[in-house]
């Protein structure tokens, strides 16, 4: 319908081997792009190969592109407060989509009492508005299957 | 001796890049171009100030943004903002409105009412202002992809409630260029956007010529990364555009200029804020007069909301952010702005609780009532320091734009997505500086808290609720409307829109036949297509 179709972009570099995917996607309707571009320079920095969706995804789009991008990772940027909603909904196509062994990962404006939640619905990695780039460069280091 | 005191010490950059010296003489305000550009309060070219009394005559208008969930709601917190001393409104929609989605749209699910308020038709903006006196208060409306809508709203509804629409006062956001770089409420390619735009300035000037269209947001730019003197030089770059806009349909520069107002954004160091005001007025002024050959002064002025910017503001340590904003108070009334708003502690986290709207409110209070911020025009002017840095700022401004001239106009390097890969590389750097400690910053890299949560912030609650009544109401609306007239009304926009006319006249028209914001967007994404990003790193 009428929400953006993200283009694969913004690739890391040539690919050397296989390096590790990253699908970095804005959920919903939030326009806010300042830190997920901040985001998407620091992996692309730390040697991740990155593909930047762009504004205004939804559920159904992520799963998508998760999927024909063969990524290791899906990560999202979320401030204007619609996280949950949007999570709920991705997890189950992502499970349906048989990505469940992928890392799911969630950055931005999310009160503490969210957090839970979000793990639960399986978003591992957690970092709210003031983490650290390196600290989610590391996390992801180390927890990518 | 001054040279000597210079070379002992490193030097300092402020954030556009300038060397801010230990000392400050004479010599160096002759150095920078002298007073030439100085003159008075209220004259050609305004760098004191646009009106020769300023707030001796009439503080600032304060003006805290507000709105969330469904326009009762909204409404109440407009009149708890009022009868707390507020004089000025300034309409936060949630982001379905701002992009033209009905709230029955799927879409919108999760997003209704959650940033803002949300409108669907002519009857939410009825009730949205129900009881507010249009005359007294100026409304200011922050949306911008479906701005023209909002706009025929607004106008509509104080047509219906007898005001004279040609006397009414009010401001639209409308800057749809910056929304390109930052912010991200497009709807329509570029082109037919920046036409939208020209509609509603045209149509202001012949129907509602004390309504200012359009607010000219450097404020955005700067949140993604732009310099204080990139702020201001890509604003007045995108506000020549609209005007080039408007003058190719043979409008006279004097006939809209007048109505052009601005946003800009406060953070980071005082001096470099201030002077960057200073600078940015005259500029726009000779701008105006010798690009543009506007001869009335009101077309030479820089209007302005200064608000107190989020940029600046901390996850960390929230309740500094009280005292960082009491110093962009400071700072917005040290720079002669004419309207005032502050990002309150909590927007790190939650869209403002009453109590932290109402210390924001406070604060910029405080100002008028204690500090004597009001009793004398441009206090800094005359400063060695103040007015040799507002004579570098306006070099470095007009070489920005000369270089954004150079490269083929602020249009294209939009469209191409240079400006955005420019900020945005310069806001990754300025993350880097603060994670680093090269560019230090309260609580967040130096004199951190032990222990992070120890000051819990009220969460504004969500209630899904308000999202169904939303819903409801819309197709309330529905059934109680004239079908036929509103079949009618929405053909015209398209055709309109084909036809390359003004497309204001076919929106009020729709508007008033309680079409919704979804459904006049629809008749026009069919005619112009919807933009797609262009992404560069």
């Amino acid at each position: 319908m009428s929400a953006a179709i993200g283009q694969p972009a913004a690739h890391g570099g040539p690919a050397q081997g296989r390096r590790t995917r990253i699908l970095l996607a804005k959920p919903g309707l939030d326009g806010h792009d300042q830190g997920v571009k901040v985001v998407a320079r620091a992996m692309m920095d730390a040697g991740f190969e990155v593909i930047y969706t762009g504004l205004r995804q939804t559920p159904e789009a992520v799963a998508r592109m998760a999927l024909e991008e063969d990524v290791d990772v899906i990560a999202l940027s979320s401030l204007a407060g619609s996280h949950l909603p949007f999570c709920r909904k991705l997890k189950v196509l992502l499970e349906a989509d048989g990505l469940t062994d992928k890392l799911w990962l969630i950055g931005g404006n999310l009160p503490a009492q969210d957090h839970e939640e979000l793990r639960a619905l399986g978003f591992s990695g957690v970092f709210p508005t003031g983490s650290k780039l390196d600290v989610i460069c590391d996390y992801i280091r180390e927890n990518v299957k | 001796m001054n040279d000597r005191l210079s070379s002992e010490l490193r030097p300092v950059f402020n954030e556009s890049g300038l060397e801010v010296k230990p000392l400050y003489t004479a010599a160096d305000v002759a150095e920078s171009g002298g007073l030439e550009m100085l003159g008075s309060p209220g004259e050609y070219p305004f760098t004191r100030g646009i009106h020769r009394q300023m707030y001796r005559k009439q503080p600032w208008t304060m003006r805290q943004y507000a709105g969330f969930g469904n326009p009762h709601e909204t409404n109440q917190r407009f009149k708890y903002l009022i009868a707390n001393g507020q004089t000025g409104l300034n309409v936060a929609f949630d982001l379905p409105t701002q992009i033209g989605l009905d709230s029955d749209d799927p879409l919108a699910e999760g997003e209704i009412g959650r940033v803002g308020m949300s409108i669907d038709t002519l009857r939410d903006v009825e009730i949205a202002f129900d009881g507010i006196d249009l005359a007294k208060i100026t409304v200011s409306m922050t949306i911008n992809g479906a701005a023209a809508i909002m706009i025929a709203m607004y106008l509509a509804m104080a047509e219906k409630r007898g005001y004279d629409v040609k006397q009414l006062r009010g401001t639209a956001q409308n800057d749809i260029l910056k929304e390109f770089i930052g912010r991200g409420t497009w709807i329509f390619p570029v082109e037919p956007s920046i036409r939208l735009v020209g509609d509603t300035i045209e149509y202001c000037a012949e129907h509602a010529p004390k309504y200012s269209p359009v607010s000219v947001c450097g404020y955005h730019i700067r949140e993604s990364g732009a310099t204080p003197a990139q702020e201001m030089a890509y604003a007045f770059c995108i506000a020549r555009a609209y005007a080039d806009e408007v003058i190719r349909r043979g409008v006279h520069v004097d006939e809209f200029a007048g109505r052009l107002s601005y946003n800009f954004n406060i953070f980071g160091n005082l001096f470099e804020q201030v002077c960057k005001f200073r600078a940015g007025r005259s500029l726009w002024a000779k701008i105006m007069k010798e690009q543009y050959g506007a001869e009335k002064p009101g077309s030479m002025w820089l209007r302005m909301i200064a608000a107190g910017g989020g940029g600046g503001l901390t996850f960390e340590q929230p309740e500094l952010n009280i005292v960082r904003g009491a110093y962009y108070a400071l700072i917005s009334a040290l720079s002669g702005t004419q309207t005032m708003a502050l990002c309150s502690y909590d927007e790190a986290y939650t869209i403002p609780t009453e109590y932290s709207a109402r210390i924001s409110l406070r604060t910029m209070q405080i100002l008028i009532e204690e500090m004597g911020l009001t009793e004398t025009v441009d206090p800094l002017g005359g400063s060695y320091y103040v007015e040799t840095m507002t004579n570098r700022m306006r070099t470095q401004m007009e070489e920005i734009m000369a270089e954004v001239d150079a490269q083929g106009g602020i249009v294209k390097l939009v469209s191409e997505g240079t400006i955005q890969a420019k900020v945005s590389a310069q806001a990754y750097q300025m993350q880097r500086d603060i994670e680093s400690g090269a560019f230090p910053k309260v609580g967040v890299n130096c004199y951190r808290n032990e222990k992070e949560d120890d000051h819990p912030v009220e969460f504004h609650p969500y209630n899904e609720d308000d999202a169904r009544a939303q819903i409801d109401g819309l197709k309330r609306v529905r059934a109680e409307r004239d079908e036929a007239a509103v079949a009618r009304a929405l053909e015209r926009v398209a055709r309109d829109a084909q036809a390359g006319v003004n497309l204001m006249p076919a929106i009020v028209e729709a508007v008033k036949a309680y079409a919704s914001v979804g459904e006049i967007t629809h008749q026009m994404v069919k005619v112009f297509g919807r933009y797609r990003e262009p992404i560069r790193f």
